[in-house]
């Protein structure tokens, strides 16, 4: 660590890493081209199931051009990427186990509509 | 370089001070806790991403909500769909991703000193982020109009049917139906599509549509606002010509908050207006 700080200062101590401008604009127009695409696709009528697949697939390639070229992670430290993706890690648990018990509650609520319909029908 | 004895904290204050040395003397915006530009700005960085990612954690509840919602009642987000125009959902997606573009253009700009052009670039992600806001001012407007609000305050005084995005993919009204012909009516009862006749009545539940809609595009209304009164503040440091290639940080940072809010928008644009 040393040894790199000392090399890195011989040279300048250079931090900045200019993006090129073909290179911005590029992921750009990939990301406009898939946003279009994700439209389009939602008008195929593939499907409530299908089609929610490819939005999510489309919306998260989209996320990795921004992530990796916009917000440098590409040629960040790994451990700014790790910590990030950490983060999905633990959002997706979060979702799943709260996906595990959703209908926990239906019998009652549906007695519970049941109820209120056979009052409002008397 | 962290040798925390107290002989060697006393002897980097008495002998260097750390603003009086040679790193600190030629970077004013080097702050005295820091040894090298590089590890002020390697701190940021891992700062601003900590933070991220305590915003990602933040909107997960909201997705969480609209997951389980969702697939305990996916009629109610299909009616509810039909009620938000597309169109305008695409433009604010391209005007935002312009916007990242605009932004990640700015830190370059700061990288090499291009004071005139980062000025310009910060203006522009100014711009479509009021745009931004215009258009979901408008949207918003249009609902609160039409009753299309949460909980107890839902009383729509439209009809999913007379939505333009409910002929295209349900095939068009049958002729006399929208007038409230008799004929009209009865054939549209006939008419079965997609699991539900042509006249689909608000499923119970369907406020929950509105309350995770507004939920969801209100905090992260409320983001963009934020990030543009983080832009003002960069624009006023581009206007004094702080910036150049050991000290763009600040830029750097407000960019990467900037491209998690269109993040965050990328997902938000299919799961509320490209639902089938």
């Amino acid at each position: 660590m040393a040894h790199d700080e000392k090399t890195h200062e011989a040279h300048g101590d250079e931090i900045a890493h200019a993006l090129p401008v073909p290179l911005l604009v590029g992921v750009w127009v990939a990301l406009m081209v898939f946003t279009g695409l994700t439209v389009w696709a939602a008008q195929q009528g593939l499907g409530s199931q299908a089609s929610f697949t490819v939005a999510m697939i489309i919306a998260t390639i989209k996320a990795g051009l921004v992530m990796s070229i916009f917000m440098h992670l590409w040629w960040d430290k790994r451990l700014n990427l790790l910590v990030f993706l950490g983060s999905f890690l633990f959002v997706m648990l979060f979702i799943g186990m709260a996906l595990t018990d959703k209908s926990e509650y239906k019998p009652d609520l549906d007695r519970k509509a049941a109820d209120e319909a056979a009052q409002s029908a008397q | 370089m962290s040798d925390t004895t107290v002989e060697a904290v006393q002897g980097a204050h008495g002998g260097g001070h750390g603003h009086h040395d040679a790193a600190h003397a030629g970077n004013p915006f080097l702050a005295h806790h820091f040894d090298t530009p590089r590890q002020q700005f390697e701190a940021g960085k891992f700062g601003i991403w900590l933070f991220l990612i305590t915003e990602i954690l933040f909107f997960s509840g909201l997705f969480c909500a609209y997951t389980v919602y969702r697939s305990l009642d996916p009629d109610v987000f299909e009616w509810g769909h039909y009620f938000l125009d597309t169109k305008w959902g695409a433009v604010n997606t391209g005007v935002l991703l312009f916007s990242s573009l605009t932004a990640a253009w700015a830190v370059r700009n700061a990288q090499l000193r291009q004071h005139g052009h980062l000025v310009l670039n910060i203006v522009l992600t100014l711009a479509c982020a009021s745009t931004f806001m215009g258009i979901k001012y408008m949207e918003y407007s249009h609902k609160f109009h039409a009753g299309l609000l949460p909980g107890r305050h839902f009383q729509p005084t439209e009809e999913v049917w007379e939505m333009p995005s409910y002929a295209r993919k349900n095939g068009p009204a049958p002729e006399g139906f929208l007038e409230g012909k008799a004929e009209g009516i009865e054939k549209a009862e006939k008419l079965i599509t997609r699991g539900h006749p042509y006249k689909f009545e608000a499923p119970p539940h369907a406020a929950r549509f509105f309350a995770i809609y507004f939920c969801m595009t209100g905090l992260h209304g409320i983001h963009v606002l934020a990030g543009m009164i983080v832009w003002i503040w960069m624009l006023v440091k581009a206007l004094k010509k702080q910036f150049g290639p050991t000290y763009f940080g600040p830029v750097d940072f407000a960019a990467l908050y900037w491209h998690l809010v269109d993040l965050i928008w990328i997902y938000l644009f299919p799961l509320l207006y490209l639902i089938d």
